[in-house]
């Protein structure tokens, strides 16, 4: 039972956890979070355009990376990643990347497919008419979408793309297959070398959910003044 | 940059000295499918008590409900994983935590446990929107007919949300799918697992994952399109997606 509960291995690591640990999982969090909003936005109108093989291709992407585990994903771009960088550059051997930019393309990556769906749901929901009085007056396709579309898609999706980032902010513990010291890797590395499992997993769910559900209301309340 | 592709690598023996490893691969997929189905029906029935208890008149039934969802939506699928595997068995009474522990199929009971409660908040939500969506006069009018509270639930509320929330449904069941990768940390070998422990003893990375990837989009079609079917007959006559 709890009796034996160690409250000091959490006193002696509790700095490390949030130094080490933490920081990396909200660098990678707000890292994936911007480079998913700006590649996602891409992705969107590519899939939107009227060209039919950008739409394809972009269609066929987002899907792909939906059906296909995150675990998997990740393993996926740590093995690729170094192959990929190797042919950028032409060299020879495939390059060391380092877990922290192979975890930041992944997320990235993982990322933008989610968001793009996202934003597809909000800028569907724009009436047709919209687009059509803005092309009237003479819009050219980005101002369109810049000035007319897109703020107005904004309102409709945030919602949804501050949840998601959320689910984001949890999806990073899975960099621990990774064997990264994220929040998680780093107090299951403390677990491990002292014999805690219990004392440690315990804290860190319990820092997951403050942290998550004050985020949730901060989002709530964000949306409230915006909406 | 030379990788050396060699696709008959499913073909050869796995160092299990009796199967080729295309069987390692299906032997995963078949512990990826027994995982998430037995998670489903959990997460269904205890989803749906959740998702009806948030709607009930009674407020502190449902601040319980609303309870049970927050926990387990705002804490990561990899840290409770952790806890069911790792703090349940030792929080239990001694005994009855020595006997988890000895349990011969520890890491699948516990993945099902886990994306079972895991997987029921979040059907939980749906069938509440669900319950919600459907205009008040169905309750009225159920309990105008005579029906007690329990049996307007049972054969008015739960049976029209069910068939409202369908295509979020179908979601939540290709989320269980790919969710039930991440039993491979409490040592499930499920699909994922077994591509990584190929790809680790064969060094043909690529191929590996490529054939996982392969084989969960075809599962995501083929669950896509077997719902799609079911979506079509199940949708309420009168709605957009009713006949």
């Amino acid at each position: 039972m709890f009796a034996d509960f160690d409250v000091g291995v959490i006193a002696r690591s509790w700095l490390y956890l949030f130094q080490v640990g933490m920081a990396f999982t909200l660098q990678l969090t707000v890292l994936a979070m911007m480079g998913g909003v700006v590649l996602g936005t891409l992705l969107v109108l590519a899939r939107l355009s009227g060209f039919a093989p950008l739409a394809l291709a972009a269609g066929a992407y987002v899907n792909l990376v939906r059906a296909v585990p995150l675990v998997l994903v990740i393993f996926w771009f740590y093995f690729l990643v170094p192959y990929v960088a190797a042919w950028l550059i032409g060299a020879q051997e495939p390059v060391k990347v380092g877990t922290f930019w192979s975890a930041l393309i992944t997320f990235t990556l993982f990322q933008a497919a989610y968001y793009c769906e996202i934003m597809r749901g909000g800028i569907q929901a724009i009436p047709r008419g919209q687009v059509l009085a803005a092309q009237a007056l003479g819009l050219r396709y980005w101002q369109v979408m810049g000035r007319v579309v897109l703020p107005q898609a904004l309102r409709n999706m945030l919602p949804v793309l501050l949840t998601q980032t959320i689910v984001l902010f949890q999806d990073v513990s899975l960099v621990y297959v990774l064997s990264v010291p994220d929040f998680v890797g780093a107090a299951s590395k403390i677990a491990q070398r002292d014999g805690r499992l219990v004392e440690m997993y315990t804290f860190v769910a319990a820092v997951y959910f403050i942290l998550c559900c004050t985020l949730s209301w901060l989002a709530r309340h964000l949306l409230r003044q915006v909406c | 940059m030379d990788y050396h592709w060699h696709w008959a690598i499913f073909g050869e023996l796995s160092p299990d000295g009796v199967r080729p490893y295309w069987q390692t691969l299906a032997d995963g997929l078949g512990w990826t499918l027994a995982t998430a189905l037995a998670g489903w029906v959990m997460a269904l029935a205890l989803g749906f008590a959740i998702g009806a208890l948030r709607t009930l008149p009674s407020p502190w039934l449902r601040r319980l409900g609303t309870a049970y969802v927050e926990l387990f939506r705002n804490i990561p699928l990899l840290v409770q994983m952790f806890l069911w595997y790792f703090v349940v068995p030792e929080v239990l009474p001694v005994a009855l935590g020595e006997r988890v522990k000895a349990m011969p199929n520890a890491p699948f009971v516990t993945a099902v446990v886990c994306l079972g409660f895991f997987t029921s908040a979040r059907v939980a939500v749906q069938v509440t929107a669900g319950i919600e969506a459907l205009a008040g006069g169905q309750r009225l009018a159920a309990l105008a007919l005579g029906l007690d509270l329990r049996q307007t639930y049972r054969h008015v509320l739960l049976p029209l949300a069910l068939r409202i929330i369908m295509p979020p449904l179908t979601s939540e069941f290709l989320n269980i799918i790919k969710n039930s990768s991440v039993a491979l940390t409490i040592g499930l070998v499920e699909l994922t697992a077994s591509a990584r422990a190929m790809q680790e003893f064969s060094f043909q990375v690529f191929e590996a994952f490529a054939a996982a990837t392969v084989i969960y989009v075809l599962l995501n079609l083929l669950v896509t399109a077997a719902m799609h079917r079911l979506e079509h007959r199940l949708a309420l006559p009168g709605t957009l997606g009713g006949r």
